[in-house]
């Protein structure tokens, strides 16, 4: 079997980078960038896994320890998969002020997941987030999946399951 | 005649786009071709939207209409577009007009009134006329001496004198210099600098070229958070459209001045505000601070003398240059000159973005702009400066906004955000709130930054618990100092800012937490009580049933009963009750 990154050195049962591999042409030798690639690299596969980082190393030259370093430092960064939809509740002040805390426990109570998990299903993986700069319509949280990003405010806990509600629904019919 | 549609990430949010594609949608239907449908960015009326203009053929503003959902559309179509008529019950009513009274707008001049993806728009109102005249006319010393002139300090937090940045930027020599803008808003609760880059890109990208001219950059760079997807975007596209029409690239409107903009997308790190973390950050490492001298002027990004303002201060250069710096010094106090942005929100009726001169005293800002208080509960204080800020009190409201008279109550102007609390909001709980903050985002390069906000946080979570313990107060008040001492960026010298302030004002609620095991604002949910009022109760059993603990008992149509020894104060029967009858004290 012929490996599909050709220029990785393994038994070949590594994973295929040949989307990221066109992201590295270019920014593999321009000095500074290694957070550009791995916020494509995120961008493509949804996460960082253990696999991408050395390859990264491999073609950029960059030790996979700073890598790691780099992508756990940022709150951006995942080294786990995530669903299919990001759940970004805000804890910024005013959401906080304005009962954020209750709409995580609704969160909660409706998918049985806390901060940085996901639902059985892979439908949903709840974030908590610092602050998504939408104040006056506290509590608000952004949902980000295929379609892009939507962002809900005013928020009850009543409202949010009905939300969470109809995304699932949506997923399912489909 | 068009229509405009605010859309900022807030406008959006409430379902401004689906306002907008409605208009569309029935122009089209009914054949109207003579009326367009467009978009602005946030017009700072955040407890508005979605709003919509309405201009006639002459440009001037006709009707501003406000919570406009797509059902509304139809109506506004067929009596107003069609019939001329104003929709009166949609209109802004004449109460929250006052929202914008007292306000003066110069770096938000822009915002909501033109398309920010439209360039022409912005240049058919005089922009990038203070480019041309920069470039053109004024030598970099003039450019400086017109922002000393102005008065104008950096509206990221510090307030350093821009105008001494630019001038040590300049004095250093060297075959490359970098222009930065730090556009990584990373306080909790402010929201300035979004509605900036979604709802007026190009007032930025001037102030950088004026800038970067001003210091001998030919390369800039704008380092954006994430989390701000349509900034992002709008920024691209602004950048885009300036390129062509000259502003941008090489020999700037023929010139000799030619300066390269990027923008750097940020990845979540709220010491990334600190400018040698921005410049580590930029440089694809962990966002960690370094120890000053050398400062950015001298050695900054790749080793370069650099220079970081951020976004609002970007955004006053273009007015500054056009209208001099005399116009701007006009505004203000002595110290503090021209006007600041605040984002407004917390427990207000009118959350937004607002910008008033400085020196208008807090409580102006908060009852007469914002409306007051939510629910007419008591205003309690108002926390500004985020993370690194404090919270100021109720009997301080007469304090105006500048620099120097809010650094005297122990919190920070900051980057403009205002948070506002009422009598429901927990003092202790703050700074729990915010020292959990700043512990995650510490870099741990300082040992007291590192372990002192982690120690402080659980002797906080101590008091909210119920299980504070005298010498608490004490205890916090020594770290705090330590860590402060202890830390060499501003982030470690500022965390315990709001602890101090909260410590200050309020010390009698961190005592009721310790001594009386109560929490006033009822909030610090272990501090509660709950009980049921057996007048209220009509014994329905929905609390019994929904207790997670089993603590509740009462036969049907009877008062229940909460069993103190059982009850986990989860706060679950008073959220389900109908009837008012869980107290809580």
């Amino acid at each position: 079997m012929v490996c599909k990154n050709s220029s990785l050195n393994c038994d070949c049962s590594c994973p295929d980078f040949s989307e990221l591999a066109p992201v590295l042409e270019k920014y593999a030798k321009v000095p500074g960038s290694l957070i550009t690639v791995l916020q494509k690299t995120q961008d493509i596969y949804g996460y960082l896994s253990i696999d991408a980082i050395k390859y990264i190393a491999q073609k950029t030259g960059i030790k996979p320890a700073k890598i790691y370093g780099v992508a756990t430092f940022y709150t951006q960064f995942r080294l786990a998969p995530i669903g299919k939809y990001l759940i970004m509740l805000c804890k910024g002040t005013a959401c906080h002020v304005n009962g954020a805390d209750a709409i995580e426990e609704a969160i909660t109570e409706e998918l049985s997941i806390g901060d940085g998990e996901t639902t059985e299903d892979g439908i949903f993986t709840l974030n908590n987030v610092a602050c998504l700069g939408c104040c006056s319509l506290a509590p608000v949280m952004m949902v980000m999946g295929d379609e892009g990003e939507e962002t809900y405010g005013n928020l009850t806990k009543d409202t949010v399951k009905k939300t969470l509600r109809e995304i699932r629904k949506r997923v399912q019919e489909v | 005649m068009r229509i405009v549609v605010g859309q900022g990430s807030c406008g959006i949010a409430t379902g401004a786009k689906k306002t907008a594609e409605e208009f569309e949608k029935q122009l089209k239907e009914k054949n109207i071709e003579n009326i367009s449908v467009q978009k602005t960015g946030c017009i700072g009326s955040c407890f508005l939207e979605p709003i919509v203009d309405i201009y006639d053929d002459e440009n001037n503003l006709e009707v501003r209409y406000v919570k406009i959902q797509p059902e509304s559309v139809a109506e506004i179509v067929e009596k107003h577009l069609l019939g001329g008529e104003l929709v009166k019950e949609y209109a802004i009513p004449e109460k929250d007009q006052a929202f914008l009274g007292k306000q003066k707008k110069i770096v938000l001049r822009n915002c909501g009134v033109i398309n920010p993806e439209n360039i022409d728009e912005y240049i058919a109102i005089g922009g990038y006329e203070a480019t041309k005249k920069a470039l053109t006319s004024m030598t970099q010393d003039e450019i400086i001496e017109e922002l000393k002139s102005s008065g104008l300090r950096g509206r990221g937090g510090a307030g350093f004198p821009t105008w001494f940045k630019w001038n040590a930027a300049k004095e250093n020599e060297a075959d490359q210099k970098y222009m930065c803008c730090n556009a990584d808003e990373g306080d909790p609760g402010a929201f300035m600098d979004r509605s900036i880059l979604e709802g007026d890109p190009h007032a930025l990208i001037e102030g950088m070229i004026i800038g970067g001219y001003a210091i001998g950059a030919s390369e800039g760079v704008i380092y954006v958070r994430a989390e701000y997807p349509l900034a992002i975007a709008r920024l691209e596209k602004a950048m885009e459209q300036a390129t062509e029409k000259g502003f941008l690239g090489k020999n700037i409107l023929g010139t000799d001045y030619s300066f390269h903009l990027r923008i750097k997308a940020g990845a979540g790190a709220f010491v990334c505000g600190e400018e040698t973390a921005l410049i580590a950050s930029i440089e694809g490492e962990r966002g960690m601070p370094r120890l000053k001298p050398p400062f950015p002027a001298q050695k900054g990004y790749w080793q370069k003398p650099t220079n970081i303002n951020n976004v609002e201060t970007f955004a006053n250069v273009p007015w500054i240059i056009a209208n001099g710096g005399e116009a701007f010094a006009s505004m203000g106090t002595e110290k503090s000159k021209g006007t600041k942005v605040f984002a407004l929100a917390g427990k207000v009726k009118k959350g937004g973005l607002v910008e008033v001169p400085m020196g208008l005293p807090i409580k102006d800002v908060i009852f007469d702009i914002a409306g007051g208080i939510k629910d007419d509960k008591a205003f309690k204080a108002v926390q500004m400066g985020g993370p690194s800020g404090g919270c100021i009190p109720a009997e301080l409201a007469d304090t105006t906004v500048d620099y120097e008279s809010i650094n005297k109550t122990g919190a920070i102007v900051g980057s403009g955000g205002m948070i506002v609390m009422d009598e429901t909001t927990c003092m202790v709980d703050m700074a729990r709130y915010f020292l959990d903050f700043t512990r995650k985002e510490s870099c741990g390069k300082c040992t007291y930054c590192r372990i002192g906000t982690k120690r402080m946080l659980e002797v906080l979570e101590r008091i909210t618990n119920g299980e504070g313990k005298d010498g608490d107060i004490e205890l916090l008040e020594e770290l705090a100092s330590k860590v402060k001492d202890g830390s060499m960026c501003g982030l470690g010298q500022t965390a315990p800012n709001p602890v101090l302030t909260t410590i200050r004002y309020f010390r009698n609620e961190y005592e009721d937490h310790i001594y009386n095991k109560k929490c006033t604002a009822k909030s610090c949910k272990p501090l509660l009580t709950f009980t049921i009022t057996a007048d209220a109760c009509t014994g329905c059993t929905l609390c019994a049933r929904k207790c997670p603990t089993n603590a509740i008992t009462g036969k049907v149509k009877e008062p229940h009963v909460i069993d103190q020894n059982l009850c986990i104060k989860c706060g679950k029967c008073h959220e389900v009750c109908r009837f008012n009858a869980v107290n809580i004290e």
